[in-house]
């Protein structure tokens, strides 16, 4: 078997039931190739990742690969992920979540996740929809775009994964697609040496709800939709606003150092324990 | 080149195959092609040039890629197939 397969095949639950359960071509399935080459790139043990996730298609992730996994409730994952990370310091807590279940219903989690910056990774897959449970919009479908709970037209504006991440005090943010399937591992790889709470968001395509329903085609012209409306930070920084007009970013979008929230708390920790002496 | 050792060695694990197309439509080298049930097959081994891509997007992990002595080939993500 060649090297990259036997990477992934060394991570897999071969107990569970293959090919896995995701629509043929779902980015989900490209992106957990990424995160498993990445995970094996830092050199973590099995024992030492806990892997956490909320509800979802991408919620699923957690079922076929061979870490500490934790399936939660829809939009809890970072609040479970918080209190693994609390409990015990040195594993390497990182959180897989759909658009959907980290800024619909986790959005506040999320927010407040990034702002005391608790030393997690997030990954976001976003694909605009909530994909499992048949194609409702979420906070993230765009601005005229169809869902089944906006069959008209979609009229509310977007957040922007990254750009709520950014505001909210994460001090790495990364965005990626899953076409661009090598940036993602290395901003995965980034993330997880990074000491504090890091994003990646992942754009990503649902074709059986979202492109269905926009006449987007199928996976592969999704895929294509991806090459064609990114462009890395590199790039972008020589680009007009006009050039940038219906584009979106991809690469590290903003990596800087803040106090960590377990560092402080144990500097607490230290005063209490010097004060009652 | 293009003597038959030279060729990579490209396999389709058919079982968990579920013939998305996406192999076949981003390969840069025009390698792969599909059946008539859209399930991908090694068309032009020849004219591989090793780059990878088409393990690292499969999203089931269904098609490898045996590496040439020189490694794989870094071929720009940014290309227009
Ligand atoms: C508390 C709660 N509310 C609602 C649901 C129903 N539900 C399951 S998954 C989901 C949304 C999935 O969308 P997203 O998080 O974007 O993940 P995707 O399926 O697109 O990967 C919803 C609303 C639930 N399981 N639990
Ligand atoms: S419904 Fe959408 S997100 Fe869910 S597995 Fe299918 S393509 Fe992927
Ligand atoms: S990308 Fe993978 S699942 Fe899709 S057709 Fe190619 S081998 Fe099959
Ligand atoms: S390794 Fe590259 S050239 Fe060879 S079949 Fe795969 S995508 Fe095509
Ligand atoms: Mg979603």
């Amino acid at each position: 078997m060649p090297e990259i397969t036997k990477l992934i095949h060394k991570y897999l639950r071969h107990d569970k039931k293959f090919p896995h359960v995701w629509c043929p071509g779902c980015g989900i399935g490209i992106m957990l190739g990424a995160l498993i080459r990445a995970i094996d790139r830092c050199g973590f043990t099995k024992d030492e990742i806990v892997l956490v996730s909320g509800i979802g298609c991408t919620g699923r992730l957690p079922v076929y690969v061979d870490f500490n996994t934790l399936h939660t409730t829809h939009g809890r994952a970072l609040a479970f992920a918080t209190g693994v990370k609390l409990a015990n310091p040195k594993l390497k807590v990182i959180v897989v979540m759909g658009d959907g279940d980290a800024v619909a219903i986790g959005g506040n989690h999320f927010i407040h996740a990034a702002r005391r910056n608790i030393d997690l990774t997030a990954i976001i897959v976003n694909n605009s929809i909530y994909g499992m449970t048949g194609g409702q919009y979420s906070p993230t479908t765009p601005y005229g775009m169809k869902t089944t709970t906006s069959s008209y037209t979609h009229i509310e504006q977007a957040f922007s994964i990254s750009e709520l991440a950014v505001t909210a005090g994460a001090p790495f943010v990364g965005r990626g697609t899953v076409y661009h399937a090598k940036l993602l591992d290395s901003l995965m790889e980034k993330a997880f040496m990074k000491k504090g709470f890091a994003v990646v968001e992942v754009i990503s395509h649902c074709h059986t709800q979202f492109g269905k329903l926009n006449k987007m085609g199928s996976a592969v012209e999704m895929m294509q939709w991806q090459r064609d409306h990114a462009v890395t930070v590199e790039k972008a920084a020589n680009m007009t606003e006009e050039e940038l007009k219906n584009k979106f970013k991809i690469g590290v979008l903003i990596d800087k150092d803040l106090p960590i929230y377990l560092d402080e708390y144990e500097k607490i920790r230290e005063m209490a324990k010097t004060k009652n002496k | 080149m293009g003597t038959k050792e030279k060729k990579t060695k490209i396999d389709i694990y058919k079982a968990w195959c579920k013939a998305c197309g996406i192999c076949v439509a981003f390969c840069p080298a025009e390698v792969l092609a599909r059946d008539e049930a859209g399930y991908p097959y090694v068309k032009f081994p020849e004219k591989c040039i090793n780059c990878g891509w088409c393990e690292l997007r499969c999203p089931d992990f269904a098609i490898t890629v045996y590496k040439k002595d020189k490694g794989l080939k870094e071929i720009d993500e940014e290309q227009k197939k």
